[in-house]
């Protein structure tokens, strides 16, 4: 039986009636339409697919549509400011951080965590924080340069 | 011919759409760009007509498409899936056009609407691509300035082209492309054919080539705007699952659809062996397909397992014919006469490319015309493969390719564009398949394993005099040494392969250079020479000496060579493979405990030609060095009785942050010769020169890629 999931997805209130085995990622993305979310190896394996949940990075595919009942979900397609990249999706484009950008969408979103939580990361941080992300083209090191850059224009 | 009508307006929407349009006779094509452009081409052009990096020649009209609001629409068959084509193309017609490159529209890779380019692989963009597009670009320039010309009635020297904007020079009249847009002279003058020998911009006075352009839509890709092949949702769709067989050569004997077939808003399909499932959520049709599944007998043929690749390969070594031998001088005679002879094998596990983006398509069917959006390298190819399938002409068939996620060379077939127009034909509903992780790793293909047989005979002074190289499986790419040696014997040989194998970023071109630089540096060791010097000395191809030398400087490799410790080694590697050389020094830890290769640095020079964007070539570079580390250290399809055993990111192990090394790259310049493709060959000399670093560490030679699991067996 279906049931219904209340969330907030980028500061929108959605109410959703689910199958309780769906997963969050294809509630965004074949619900709400939301596809910026993006679906690399749905079991938690590369980290395309994250998202804030209560403001913590989670992997969508391992979550379940109704544990975001009564949530505040972040993805993507919330991160730009009043129609404008923000600073740290600016610094993914002057750092040549992104090559298919496929997994943009998770690195952005995990970054976002580690600047709320740390503003001032050392490169270390964000090794680490972006650890459990994969891409595939970039050679992550400039992904690495546009955090830093970012977190250096924020303070 | 192509026609466009000078329709173009402002839209919200960021679909394709087949319109009728008020006062045309004809049906249109119209395309909704994500840019919020409308352009609208007429049907039943011989649009898709072959360009070829200028082979035989197309019509302006079908290369670039003025608007009245000053942009400009180039159109072209390439594909962009992360290496950067979209703005490199942009930034050619930019240049040739003389305006700057945000004015520039690049529709790409919609059968549609572009001619075709040829498949998006081998580094030909750069080479093939991008001049076709600035001869196309030129053409139109010179075309709009002759109208200017007439239209004053002035010599067309007079006129001078900047920013879009045509002047006079004598009377500084002027008109803009824009001006010039929609007229009927501009239609009927693009009718001409793309010129081959228009003059192109000197390298010198390029001001768009060569700057670092970033990809034009980076917006959309930063903010989840753009829609990937596996983003893109159609009226009315159902998501598609496919029944794939337990392990390789299986096939169906049995199965019952009822029980799926009676699931609600259930479509359930079969067709000989081919079973899917279409449901309106990807999770109703995974269960679906679930209930199916348990029904299925399958018939089981034996299948060749990974424990026994080498030795088949082998086995099965075809040689003759096409797998012929070139020779130079007489290897047997110098070998035999030689003062020391080497004799090695090398080899190389199948790999995978692992895009980020697993094939993903939605298909769509309307008066049996089928349009596809999905990943595929090649939008033609497809088309065509598409249309035999379906036994539907060409025509009838559209292909369209949003910029995807990754390839790498693993995504020039059409297998899930061919699932979802057979599901989306049976259910009459569109259908999206998108596949996963676990069927990628499964059913796409792999770079081919290898078995590489090297023998190389030394004189007493230490030159190296023969050379005897065969390749079985992998492929010809780079197989011949770019060394000065008397005596060679070079073979490509065919093998039967066990796994469906197929492209990958450079191909063979990466086992062929592991085998031979590796075996460069034995060689070496056994001359009593430093690796760089016996590299060197016999060496004439300048454009290698001069990334050798590079590198070498940079990377302070004389200094470093004497620091090298039981844990701490050095080595280089060089090559050249599409017309284009790279050489690398490394530094690498080993961890005899626990057998482990830590790469702590990557020094890598790279030359190409004329460099067009430099910071996306860099990417490339940084992406190669950073890709090639995976099947030199840890990647390996693992497969026994038909099945992966490591189908997913867990157990095949790509390349994380915590592996990045430290990573310096210096392209060098030359500006003399053609720009060559650099997306591809800085990936071919990482692994041979971790192998040369390890053994100089430890005096351990490996080799096998991946080197990190030869490391163990060799400790072991």
């Amino acid at each position: 039986m279906k049931r219904i999931v209340s969330l907030t997805v980028n500061g929108v209130a959605h109410e959703v009636a689910v199958e309780p085995r769906r997963t969050l990622i294809d509630l965004l993305r074949e619900d709400l339409g939301l596809t910026g979310t993006k679906k690399g190896c749905s079991i938690g394996d590369c980290g395309a697919c994250t998202v804030l949940m209560d403001g913590v990075a989670t992997f969508s595919c391992l979550t379940l549509a109704i544990q975001a009942d009564g949530c505040e979900i972040e993805t993507v397609e919330g991160l730009a400011e009043n129609g404008q990249l923000n600073r740290l999706q600016q610094a993914f484009v002057d750092h040549g951080a992104i090559q298919c950008g496929f997994c943009t969408p998770g690195m952005l979103m995990v970054t976002t965590e580690l600047l709320r939580n740390n503003p001032r990361p050392e490169e270390e941080d964000i090794r680490r924080a972006i650890s459990g992300n994969l891409c595939r083209c970039t050679g992550y090191q400039k992904i690495v340069e546009a955090i830093q850059h970012a977190a250096k224009e924020q303070i | 011919m192509i026609e466009k009508t000078a329709t173009e307006e402002k839209v919200n929407s960021k679909c394709f759409e087949f319109v009728q349009e008020a006062g045309l006779s004809r049906r249109a094509f119209v395309q909704l760009l994500g840019t919020g452009l409308l352009i609208t081409v007429t049907e039943g052009i011989s649009i898709g007509q072959r360009s070829r990096g200028g082979g035989r020649s197309i019509a302006v009209a079908a290369r670039v498409h003025l608007n009245r609001d000053g942009t400009i629409n180039v159109m072209t068959g390439k594909v962009e899936e992360g290496q950067g084509p979209r703005a490199q193309l942009s930034q050619a017609a930019a240049e040739e056009l003389r305006v700057p490159v945000d004015r520039i529209h690049l529709i790409m890779s919609d059968t549609g609407l572009v001619p075709d380019d040829g498949i998006t692989a081998g580094s030909r963009t750069t080479p093939s691509t991008v001049p076709a597009v600035r001869q196309g670009a030129a053409t139109a320039r010179e075309l709009l300035v002759r109208l200017a010309a007439d239209r004053w009635k002035v010599d067309a020297a007079n006129l001078n082209v900047q920013d879009g904007v045509i002047t006079n020079k004598k009377t500084r009249q002027t008109i803009s492309y824009a001006d010039l847009a929609g007229s009927s002279d501009v239609a009927e003058a693009f009718k001409q054919s793309v010129s081959s020998d228009v003059a192109l911009k000197p390298v010198s006075e390029w001001k768009v080539l060569g700057e670092s352009v970033a990809r034009p839509n980076s917006r959309d890709i930063l903010t989840g705007a753009h829609h990937y092949p596996s983003d893109v949702v159609r009226p009315n769709m159902l998501y598609g699952k496919i029944l794939r067989p337990p392990s390789y050569g299986a096939t169906l004997q049995s199965i019952d659809l009822s029980k799926a077939r009676a699931m609600k808003d259930v479509f359930v399909f079969r067709d000989d062996q081919f079973v899917g499932c279409a449901a309106p959520s990807s999770f109703l049709a995974s269960q679906a397909l679930e209930a199916v599944a348990q029904t299925a007998s399958w018939r089981i043929t034996p299948q060749p397992s990974g424990k026994e690749l080498f030795s088949h390969l082998k086995e099965h070594a075809r040689t003759g014919g096409r797998s012929s031998p070139r020779t130079r001088g007489s290897i047997d005679s110098a070998l035999a006469s030689a003062s020391k002879v080497l004799s090695e094998t090398y080899t190389l596990a199948y790999v995978q490319h692992t895009p980020m983006e697993p094939r993903a398509a939605i298909a769509e069917w309307n008066d049996g015309k089928l349009t596809v959006w999905s990943g595929v390298d090649g939008p033609q190819r497809v088309q065509g493969d598409l249309a035999r399938a379906f036994d539907v002409p060409s025509d009838r068939v559209r292909v369209i390719v949003p910029d995807m996620g990754g390839g790498f060379g693993g995504k020039h077939t059409g297998e899930a564009a061919e699932d979802a127009a057979r599901l989306a034909r049976a259910a009459g509903r569109p259908v999206a398949v998108h596949w996963t992780r676990a069927e990628e790793f499964t059913w796409a293909y792999f770079r081919p394993a290898a078995v590489i047989e090297c023998k190389g005979g030394l004189e007493a002074n230490g030159s190296l005099i023969a050379w005897d190289f065969t390749n079985i499986n992998a492929g010809g790419s780079a197989i011949d040494t770019p060394y000065n040696i008397a005596n060679t014997r070079i073979l490509s040989a065919g093998s039967d392969s066990p796994l469906r194998q197929g492209s990958y970023r450079c191909l063979a071109a990466t086992g062929n250079n592991f085998a031979r630089e590796s075996f460069m540096d034995e060689l070496a060791a056994a001359a009593g020479a430093d690796p760089l010097a016996f590299r060197l000395a016999h060496l004439e191809n300048s454009r290698i000496r001069t990334v050798l030398e590079t590198v070498a400087k940079h990377f302070n490799w004389a200094a470093r060579k004497k620091k090298v410790t039981a844990e701490i080694g050095v080595g280089l590697a060089c090559g050249t493979e599409k017309n284009s050389v790279v050489a690398a020094c490394v530094e690498v830890h080993v961890d005899r405990k626990r057998g482990q290769i830590k790469v702590n640095e990557v020094c890598e020079a790279f030359e190409c030609g004329p460099v067009q964007n430099p910071a996306n070539l860099t990417s490339q570079v940084q992406g190669c060095i950073m890709m090639g580390l995976g099947p030199a250290l840890r990647e390996e399809m693992q497969f026994e009785d038909g099945k992966i055993l490591n189908a997913s990111f867990a157990r095949y192990l790509v390349p994380r942050f915590e592996d990045v090394p430290k990573i310096d790259v210096h392209l060098v310049k030359k500006t003399d010769i053609p720009s060559a493709g650099g997306g591809e060959t800085p990936i071919i000399a990482i692994a041979p020169a971790i192998g040369n670093a390890v053994f100089a560490a430890t005096g351990i030679r490996l080799r096998a890629m991946p080197m990190q699991n030869a490391l163990r067996r060799q400790l072991a």
